[in-house]
């Protein structure tokens, strides 16, 4: 074997080691906050305070939870956005998939005007509708009430936009079978179409879910009174020192901690799905 | 006729049920978007103070006066969304290069076929995304605080870390060396700010921000990017290896070009999410300090909600949609396929199969 050969068989291999290095670390930087995080919120506040880094708390206390879940509105927060955000998933899961699919397959007049709509729509930043949206809800009547937190985001352009795509990548031949046997346009929809289209809807539960329950602004301009707060409105509220005297990251790290657990659990159940890049489960 | 009947028939179903499917959604997206957007803009030529109905009869109309406070007239008003567009164009210059380079990076790292426990890395990198702004941003005050994690790390290799949080220092001034600066800088001002204070940089505060967009919008980004890199043939790649390109020289020559759609992507979901920077300012900072981290966004909340001016507050919001649009144009001219680019992928690829 010449040195040249060698040389070339040997490069790759600290090429790789280089590789393993830059990535371990940068995995390190990114996984690390979130191990202190929860390390914190186990230990008392005082040396929350002085020991910042350590990953073992000296301490082991519940207190932050204990207070969390007897002395603090947290568990009705926690009601409120579970309530929402079921409501909100399964509203934008049928609404999406119905609109996709009467604008990928159903012909009809006002078809292209409608598709035009939501999509000068999604072009619309969300931001920009925090005054407009408190103006309509209060026009309604229907501020600081359920309907008013989930009614607007019952429906997200985006959704219609992936269902749609999904369903004119489907070819058409099982539907028509099922309509040349007679069954009406909804029966086809429900029993024929949305069970094929499970790869898309799982991408829609995903995005409105997860867009749900970590939603800020919009119960910031829809509600006022404490009974409708939810987990991303008290926890900001908790930060910013409303409730609390002192720092007291234990507690504030707990709640933190405790409103990631749902979409963490649906990021780990789904995760094939989400990290599926090669079918674009995450674009829209 | 007995054939053509149920033809027409299907047809006109079709047609009930299109409008029928579509109906929630225009329902919805109508009511809750047009109306409001509508209404809004209504508000913004009035003189409305947040009492009883915007639309009853007491509501007058005060043409652009609101837009004008924003905008000149050396008011306070003005002063504050000089500082918010400040802050925020210093977040935007900060954080969108950072999240594109860093994501691209990401991809192309984890993209390796020989790669072992690939699927962990890319857990890693993605879970940030998942987690609420809410939560990521208490978790941050806690990391930057002043004794806090980063400043603790900081200090094992020596360094003395900042205030983080409670610093509202301009960090290109920092690095000036604090001063004065200029006579034509600070004599001269741009929407009742100077210019001395626009070119700060984002304030020591709004750096810790801008890391906090980096470190949760990586991963989204890395994905995307992944998805474009595995749409890629490595014919092309093995041709120029082939010709005795370097990896650096073969990514930049030929991966690159190949990325641009995704690349755009990237750019343009950046760029507009970073015009909308507010719930970490709401949750975390307040505009605090001294107004260094201020937004439009959060300013038009501010000037609605908490000081009741409402026309100005609506204003802001669509000064600030504004922007959002003519960046976005503005960027898809930027990067349009040139012909030039076109045809050498072109020739490339025959090069590439011959």
């Amino acid at each position: 074997m010449t040195t040249t050969s060698m040389a070339r068989k040997r490069r790759p291999r600290i090429g790789q080691a280089v590789l393993y290095a830059v990535l371990v670390s940068l995995a390190v930087v990114y996984v690390f906050p979130f191990l202190v995080q929860i390390a914190t919120s186990f230990k008392p506040d005082a040396e929350a305070a002085a020991n910042a880094v350590s990953l073992w708390p000296q301490t082991w206390t519940f207190a932050a939870y204990e207070r969390l879940f007897t002395r603090s509105d947290f568990p009705l927060w926690f009601a409120n956005s579970a309530v929402v955000t079921v409501a909100v998933t399964a509203g934008r899961v049928f609404f999406a998939s119905l609109a996709g699919y009467a604008l990928a397959r159903l012909k009809f007049r006002g078809r292209g005007l409608v598709f035009a709509l939501i999509v000068a729509v999604m072009a619309v930043p969300s931001v920009v509708l925090l005054i407009p949206k408190f103006l309509v809800l209060n026009q309604l009547g229907i501020y600081d009430s359920y309907a008013g937190m989930i009614l607007p985001l019952l429906v997200d352009a985006a959704g219609v936009f992936i269902m749609k795509g999904f369903f004119e990548s489907v070819p058409v031949s099982v539907e028509e079978q099922a309509r040349i046997d007679g069954a009406g346009t909804f029966r086809v929809f429900w029993s024929v179409v949305l069970p094929m289209a499970r790869p898309a809807l799982v991408t829609i539960v995903i995005l409105s879910f997860q867009g749900s329950w970590n939603e800020l602004s919009h119960f910031i301009v829809s509600t006022q009174s404490p009974e409708l707060t939810t987990l991303t409105k008290g926890v900001a509220s908790l930060a910013s020192g409303q409730l609390s005297q002192g720092t007291q990251y234990p507690v504030k790290l707990a709640a933190a901690a405790i409103m990631t657990i749902p979409v963490a659990v649906l990021f780990f159940v789904f995760q094939k799905h989400i990290m599926n890049t090669s079918e674009g489960a995450v674009k829209g | 006729m007995a054939l053509k009947a149920p033809g027409r028939r299907a047809r006109r179903e079709d047609a009930r049920a299109g409008w029928l499917f579509t109906l929630p959604v225009i329902a919805v997206l109508g009511l809750f978007l047009l109306v409001p957007v509508l209404m809004a803009l209504w508000v913004s030529f009035s003189d409305w103070t947040g009492r009883g109905s915007p639309l009853a009869p007491g509501v007058g109309f005060v043409g652009f006066d609101n837009y004008a406070a924003i905008t000149s007239g050396g008011g306070l008003a003005e002063r504050n969304f000089g500082i918010a567009l400040r802050n925020n164009a210093w977040y935007v210059l900060l954080v969108v290069p950072l999240q594109t380079g860093l994501s691209l990076l990401l991809a192309v790292l984890v993209n390796r076929a020989v790669l072992r426990g690939r699927g962990l890395f890319r857990t890693a990198f993605y879970f940030p995304s998942v987690t609420s702004s809410v939560a990521i941003t208490v978790l941050w005050l806690f990391l930057f605080s002043t004794s806090g994690a980063v400043n603790q790390v900081l200090g094992w290799i020596g360094l003395n870390g900042p205030n983080w949080f409670n610093d509202p220092r301009g960090i290109v001034h920092v690095a000036l060396g604090g001063g004065n600066g200029p006579a034509f800088l600070t004599g001269s001002d741009f929407l009742g700010v100077t210019w001395w204070d626009w070119l700060s940089g984002p304030s020591v505060a709004m750096s810790a921000l801008v890391l906090m967009a980096v470190f949760t919008t990586s991963g989204t980004f890395m994905l995307l990017f992944l998805a474009a890199l595995q749409n890629i043939g490595p014919e092309l790649d093995e041709a120029g290896r082939m010709d005795g390109a370097t990896a650096w020289q073969r990514f930049w020559r030929i991966t690159l070009p190949q990325l641009r759609p995704a690349l755009f992507t990237v750019l343009t979901l950046g760029l507009i999410g970073c015009w909308q920077v507010f719930d970490q300012i709401y949750t975390g900072t307040q505009g605090g300090p001294g107004k260094t981290t201020v937004t439009p966004a959060y300013l038009s909340y501010e000037a609605a909600f908490t000081d009741q001016a409402w026309g100005q507050g609506a204003a802001i919001s669509f000064v600030l949609f504004a922007i959002i649009v003519v960046f976005t144009v503005f960027q898809r001219w930027a990067l349009r396929e040139r012909d030039t680019s076109k045809r050498v992928a072109r020739r490339l690829a025959k090069e590439a199969r011959a």
